[in-house]
């Protein structure tokens, strides 16, 4: 049987959907991020799926059994908290062994298991500081081993990154990624931050309005976003109304050539800034005038306007002193690289 | 956030005022106060300077004694029954949503509006048995005849809790409003029902709240002196009422300037002991 499934689940509050018929299913050991702008509900998901809100319909199945009816104190799962919720009367060590005591474990088994955790965080011998002694990175890490301490069956973590740096931040992705992989637990992690859900996760469900818009491994909903919601979310996309045209797509600012859009009128295509490739010449079957240049280090972003259609394309550093602002370029947009939604309104 | 100390006098100038205003109209009365202690008392007339211990002797009787201890131990029951029914009452308040919390509150304070005298006649009528809430448990069949409750020591009890509660809940409303609430949903994820949750999680981190809490109910307890004489018999009677008693009614100002800043003594070093007792539980943890 497989880890979670979620059968259409519904959360009400008031009048407003929060969760509006979800389902979806974990596999055991996988880690899933739940990725959306803020208010899509996925904070409530997982919530829901702790026991700290009640669905106002549908079923929480943890390896066949149904998790409903089950309080939140019961379902023996690890949350980690966006405040962390790191308890600031008890000190480092007493904050880990907090679920172990809850459940009448002897101090000495206590003592051994928070000197494992902290090894397994890579603190150890912090177990008498005070919370308030720690840097933010070290109370995250604090967190998590206090979510881990009864080797719960699902790891929860609610926007558990948020508060750190950006450096921070990429070095405990890769860590929790790791910590995941080496335990083998189902993970589901709440984010916005499209990067980090990317990095961490083996399946990746991205939310909007209370609604799943697309689920599957990471790369493949960067490659082929099912909806323009995912394509504009997940990193940046150029997404253009298209009509069907002789030899490809039409479009104000020229043509993609080969590129069948069945819809007719009001068909939208996403083709990713880095598939774009900017040429110095005038003639092409898409012409534009560079706009802006923004030098990222790594590459160039070169803002472009093409008969009225904003676009954005990348370019390697070296090439792009042939773009000034106000020359006319001619794009090369591969119809391999398009994704069509046809009728769909952005 | 860290600030450099006072370096230069006139750093210090912007609480020149607020250390005129609580010198002129605090410590100099209190000194006025311990000075008129040691005076003595001029029988049909009023006290002159002096220096006598008499007045300090005078309360070394067992009489004395026993309304100190019993005045403290009124102090410390009410203080105890205002965080029983406050630190429930003001979590769950905390949890309402804002509109409701406004009007709870605005109905707390309500009471303070009210004067102590109101609120001792208004409960004396209450618990009398001609016209009080007995006659309603008669009506209702919970009791055979209606009865009187007043004066008696529950009844000096209940409206001191009355009288306190509103200031109870409106010292321990800031802090748990603050109180991040997913400390209570950890708690309850790491396997603590919500009760156990409330009590091993929210109560320990609300700790200096509810000391400090506790020692204001305390010491306002212990200054009521209208509520025993209106609601109590005279063996309920607090230190609070005998120095109104010596100073109004025996014209013995010396008196009962002794027994004040004794009763000032008393509490101080009451609090002094809680706060000495947490802080060395708290530095221990």
């Amino acid at each position: 049987m497989s880890g979670l499934q979620l059968v259409d689940i519904h959360k009400r509050f008031g009048s407003v959907a929060a969760v509006d018929n979800i389902s979806l299913s974990v596999d055991e050991g996988t880690f899933v991020c739940l990725l959306g702008p803020s208010g899509c509900g996925k904070t409530t998901l997982l919530r829901m799926i702790a026991g700290l809100e009640d669905p106002t319909s549908g079923n929480i199945l943890l390896q066949g059994r149904r998790l409903n009816d089950t309080p939140a104190h019961l379902r023996n799962l690890g949350m980690v908290f966006q405040s962390l919720a790191l308890f600031p009367h008890l000190s480092v060590g007493e904050n880990i062994a907090y679920p172990l005591r809850i459940r009448g474990k002897s101090k000495a088994a206590c003592g051994e298991r928070v000197r494992e955790l902290l090894d397994m965080v890579q603190l150890p011998g912090v177990a008498d500081r005070t919370i308030t002694q720690l840097s933010g990175g070290q109370r995250q890490r604090i967190a998590i081993a206090r979510a881990l301490a009864v080797s719960p069956q699902l790891f929860l973590l609610d926007e558990p990154l948020s508060a750190l740096d950006a450096k921070l931040r990429e070095a405990m992705q890769v860590e929790l990624r790791q910590l995941q992989q080496r335990l083998g637990i189902t993970t589901i992690v709440v984010t916005h931050d499209q990067r980090e859900a990317m990095t961490m996760s083996d399946q990746i469900v991205v939310m909007s309005n209370g609604k799943v818009e697309q689920m599957g491994a990471p790369i493949e909903a960067y490659r082929r976003p099912a909806t323009p919601f995912v394509a504009d979310f997940l990193g940046q996309a150029n997404l253009i109304k298209v009509a069907a045209g002789e030899g490809g797509a039409r479009f104000s600012g020229g043509t993609i050539p080969g590129l069948d859009v069945a819809g007719g009128e009001g068909a939208l295509v996403s083709i990713r800034p880095e598939d774009i490739a900017v040429l110095p010449s005038e003639t092409g079957p898409v012409k534009a005038s560079v706009v802006f240049v923004r030098e990222m280090g790594a590459i160039v972003e070169i803002y472009l306007d093409a008969g009225g259609e904003r676009i954005v394309a990348h370019a390697a550093p070296k090439t792009h002193g042939d773009f000034k602002v106000g020359s006319t370029v001619s794009l090369s947009m591969p119809a391999e690289a398009c994704v069509v939604f046809d009728g769909a309104g952005a | 956030m860290r600030r450099s100390p006072p370096q230069k006098l006139t750093d210090y100038l912007p609480i020149a005022f607020p250390a005129a205003m609580l010198g002129l109209f605090f410590v100099v009365p209190f000194a006025i106060m311990v000075a008129v202690s040691v005076f003595k008392r001029v029988p049909g007339g009023f006290y002159e300077p002096a220096f006598t211990l008499a007045n300090y002797a005078r309360f070394l009787s067992p009489f004395f004694g026993e309304v100190l201890v019993f005045s403290l131990f009124l102090a410390a029951f009410v203080s105890a029954i205002c965080l029983l029914i406050g630190v429930p009452f003001t979590y769950l308040l905390t949890r309402l949503r804002r509109g409701n919390q406004v009007v709870w509150l605005i109905a707390l304070l309500g009471v303070l509006s009210l004067s102590e005298v109101i609120i001792g006649f208004s409960w004396s009528t209450l618990l009398s048995r001609t016209a009080g809430l007995s006659n309603l448990f008669v009506w209702l069949g919970l009791m055979d005849r209606p009865q009187s409750w007043t004066p008696s020591f529950g009844a000096v009890l209940t409206g001191l809790v009355y009288q306190a509660f509103p200031y109870t809940v409106l010292v321990l409303y800031p802090a748990f409003s603050r109180l991040d609430p997913s400390l209570m949903e950890a708690a309850r994820t790491l396997g603590s029902s919500p009760i156990r949750a409330f009590l091993n999680v929210v109560l320990p981190a609300m700790r200096t709240t509810l000391l400090a809490t506790s020692i204001i109910v305390f010491i306002f307890a212990l200054g009521a002196y209208l509520l025993p004489q209106i609601l109590g018999r005279p063996q309920h009677w607090t230190l609070s009422v005998l120095v109104t008693d010596q100073a109004i009614y025996q014209s013995n100002m010396p008196f009962a300037a002794a027994m004040a800043v004794f009763l000032v003594m008393a509490s101080l070093a009451l609090v002094g002991l809680s706060v000495a007792i947490s802080g060395r539980k708290g530095a221990g943890q």
